[in-house]
């Protein structure tokens, strides 16, 4: 289905997801940058707001006029909602030295949730997500469970973020799967409407109880045109052809030396990017030693420890821990899920303090090591 | 000894050398027994052959005051002991012990070292297979000395 | 997706102590069995644990036992870290939480046929032992088993009485060496790659399981290829800091592979590459 709604029909899609046991959560200025957080109506969105990103650096900016989704993405994505930086796994009681467990995860429901404002490359990163939770031979029920009640209205992106690369990791501008309804807004010209497109029958249903107007051609061709001129303005590449031949024959480059030189093993990085999944766990008891707990925190092969096996750390110095995230990102992510772990959002660029930019890593290593895969002659 | 050149010339140290060096070689050469516990040599000592294992084994000492004679290698059937004789000051930095009943060949590494001054050929021969044997016991002197059983 | 919820991963199940061993100074062994009386569990050789102390912490403990021998879950471990310092504490009927089996067992049915060369380096023979409790209670469809083994000195040597006793085998061949000695020891002295040259085995037709320190591993594999074992029948137990044993948190990573699935048991010739750089 291809409709369009005004503003009111955006509040009353918020309205009867409401009714229908839904928290309703969306882009909302917080701390000046756009996270997601809960929201009641398109009131709460940041309109006529945006988002300047660069390198290690992000502004609110205000717009011209007073679009909607005018944005990109801040430093949360879904990931928080279905993988929590922390968790807690197991209960666990112990009488006369026997134990039993008092709370395990995965019996419980999940939340309903829907997201509104979730971006191609999140979706893309959704189904990366997806892939590492759900598809291997031990699946997160937490995960599952969530997921499960996750209801996504995606928005397609109109504009272009510093740091955006999508379109070289083929996770975007445009969100073609993995939604129940997805938004385009038409700007000014068209009366501020936006079209829906449905992905799902639960987001048939729901544009049903709207009562939207068929899109007409023009639209549907305003829509295709803003979408379009968002890649236009895409200023990074990361070629992704030949790639991973040239960082295994770069494994030992002085690239890495450089890079490490300025990375400062923070992990910011690590937090921002939607695809990270490390996490560790911790134990913790009450004073008396009767109860434990295991809690699951999210991790970073940045630290130390990470790689700490017993007479030290496997990755001792910044230069292996960097290159272990990069080329885990984008090489060996590849043979683990058969796709690649970046999406192309740009989120480790801005968040980064020093402003690292993975594609300019990956490009100089791949412009050192470019292994010709064209016979010669072609 | 007539009877030692078919065993000699069947030794990987010794195969492939020219019948006449293998000849020369067999000209210092003489068997010898040493019983359980017995010292072939002790540390200090000057060092006038080597020896190449046919039986038992030999266990190399170092002593180190408040441990005692530490064992650090031992050298079994078909392996050679002993190089100290072909280099300056010519004396072992070593003990060899039986560590059981032990039969060799002793090579008397004066009378070689005057025979390979004068014929330089015999002389690098022997030097290269020394080397080859000195290089597999630095690799794997390498490896006790990184202590990789310990806790850290 | 499927329609029911997966059972967490990280669910475990209580056990009990039922026996003690201190091997070495640092090595102890546990024998355990299921605290409810009931479950079965089974596992093959080459598969671990993740133990959980309560309120410490959970850890990754190589199967030691015999995998053909029902009730009896047996673990090796030394006394390095803060759980396993607790662990050596405990004493018989203490409670212990297990989750597993988990990862890739040592190629049983890929060596029948073959001679077996075992190269154990240190704490390395507890994993190993389960094969060769395989090895021997098949013992027609293998061809000459040898087992090498390396270790610190003397006092070091895991599970002497065993292999003294397998010593004494004539379908069995084992060799020993330690790093140093002092005077009484009489047996081999230096690194337990100086084992290989002379071992009886045919190298053309063996499959070699190498288990000890990555270092150990390394060249002792290059050791049986030098021999002439091809390094597509060299496999090796890699170790990297396993956390949850299930491939969900990252960070038993070692390239591409997850140790704790993908391995911990390895074909040598699909790592030799990786095996020998630093801080991968």
């Amino acid at each position: 289905m291809k409709q369009t709604i005004d503003r009111d029909g955006v509040d009353h899609l918020l309205g009867a997801l409401q009714k229908l046991g839904y928290e309703t959560i969306g882009p909302t200025i917080r701390s000046g940058a756009i996270l997601y957080d809960t929201i009641r109506t398109t009131k709460d969105l940041p309109v006529g707001w945006m988002d300047t990103q660069g390198a290690a650096s992000y502004r609110l900016t205000r717009r011209e006029d007073d679009e909607l989704f005018g944005y990109v993405v801040g430093p949360m994505s879904l990931k928080k909602f279905l993988f929590p930086p922390e968790l807690r796994l197991l209960s666990l009681a112990r009488t006369n030295g026997t134990m039993t467990v008092t709370e395990p995860v995965g019996s419980q429901g999940g939340h309903k949730r829907a997201v509104l404002g979730v971006r191609a490359c999140e979706l893309a990163a959704l189904a990366i997500q997806d892939k590492i939770f759900l598809d291997g031979p031990y699946r997160d029920p937490h995960y599952e469970a969530e997921r499960r009640k996750l209801f996504i209205i995606a928005v397609n992106c109109t504009t272009t973020g510093g740091n955006c690369f999508c379109t070289s990791t083929g996770t975007g501008p445009a969100a073609t799967s993995g939604y129940d309804l997805c938004l385009t807004e038409l700007g000014a010209s068209s009366g501020h409407a936006l079209l829906v497109e449905t992905g799902t029958e639960p987001g048939e249903d729901l544009l049903r109880s709207l009562r939207a107007k068929e899109a007409t051609g023009e639209e549907l061709a305003i829509a295709r045109a803003r979408v379009e001129s968002a890649k236009l303005h895409i200023g990074k590449t990361l070629e992704v052809e030949g790639l991973r031949e040239a960082l295994h024959s770069g494994m030992d480059d002085p690239r890495w030396d450089n890079v490490a030189l300025r990375c400062l093993s923070c992990g910011n990085c690590t937090q921002v990017c939607p695809t990270c999944f490390c996490s560790t766990v911790e134990d913790v008891t009450d004073l008396s030693g009767r109860e434990a707990h295991r809690i699951r925190k999210w991790d970073s092969c940045f630290t130390l420890d990470f790689s700490y096996i017993h007479g030290g750390s496997v990755r001792q110095s910044v230069r292996a821990r960097y290159r272990q995230w990069l080329l885990h990102k984008l090489d060996t992510w590849i043979d683990q899920f058969g796709m690649m772990g970046c999406v192309g959002c740009g989120r480790c660029i801005t968040w980064c303090p020093v402003g690292i930019d993975i594609t300019e890593e990956a490009s100089a290593l791949h412009q050192q090591h470019a292994v010709s895969l064209r016979p010669s002659g072609e | 000894m007539e009877t030692l050149e078919p065993i000699l010339a069947q030794h990987p140290f010794l195969q492939g050398l020219d019948p006449a060096m293998l000849s020369l070689i067999v000209g210092c050469a003489s068997n010898v027994r040493y019983d359980a516990n017995q010292i072939l040599f002790e540390e200090g000592d000057e060092a006038t052959q080597f020896f190449i294992i046919r039986s038992g084994h030999v266990a190399i000492e170092m002593n180190v005051p408040g441990r005692g004679a530490v064992t650090i290698q031992t050298i079994g059937e078909g392996e050679i002991l002993g190089w100290s004789w072909l280099l300056p000051p010519y004396l072992w930095h070593f003990t060899a012990r039986a560590a059981e009943l032990t039969r060799a060949i002793a090579l008397d590494g004066t009378c070689l070292r005057t025979k390979c001054e004068q014929d330089a050929p015999l002389g690098y021969e022997l030097l290269k297979r020394f080397a080859h044997i000195l290089e597999g016991r630095v690799e794997s002197m390498r490896l006790q000395l990184l202590d990789i059983y310990s806790e850290r | 997706m499927n329609a029911t919820v997966a059972v967490s991963p990280m669910l475990l199940d209580p056990y009990r102590i039922t026996r003690v061993t201190e091997e070495t100074n640092d090595t102890f062994t546990l024998e355990l069995s299921p605290a409810d009386g009931r479950s079965r569990f089974s596992y093959q050789a080459g598969q671990f644990n993740m133990v959980y102390v309560f309120g410490v912490g959970e850890i990754p403990i190589s199967i030691s036992g015999d995998p053909t021998v029902d009730g009896v879950l047996v673990h090796t471990t030394r006394a390095v870290g803060t759980v396993t310092k607790v662990m050596h504490r405990m004493k018989k009927g203490g409670g212990l939480g297990i989750r597993g089996p988990y990862g890739r067992p040592w190629p049983m049915e890929h060596a029948e046929g073959a001679d077996m060369v075992i190269v154990a380096g240190g704490i390395g023979l507890a994993p190993l032992r389960p094969a060769l409790y395989h090895v021997l209670s098949r013992r027609e469809k293998f061809g000459k088993v040898v087992l090498l083994y390396g270790t610190r000195s003397p006092e070091d040597i895991l599970f002497r009485n065993e292999l003294e006793l397998w010593r004494s085998r004539f379908d069995l061949d084992v060799f020993v060496t330690v790093d140093h000695a002092l005077r009484p020891w009489r047996g081999n002295v230096g690194v337990v790659t100086t084992l290989i040259p002379k071992a009886p085995f045919d190298p053309h037709s063996a499959v070699a399981m190498i288990c000890g320190p990555e270092v150990m591993m390394r060249y002792t594999a290059l050791e049986l290829h030098k021999r002439g074992v091809p390094e597509y029948d060299i496999f090796i137990s890699m170790e990297r800091n396993m956390e949850c044993g299930v491939g969900l948190c990252g960070h038993c990573q070692f390239g591409p592979t997850f140790v704790c699935k993908d391995g911990p048991v390895l074909n040598y010739s699909r790592v030799k590459h990786l095996i020998a750089k630093r801080e991968i």
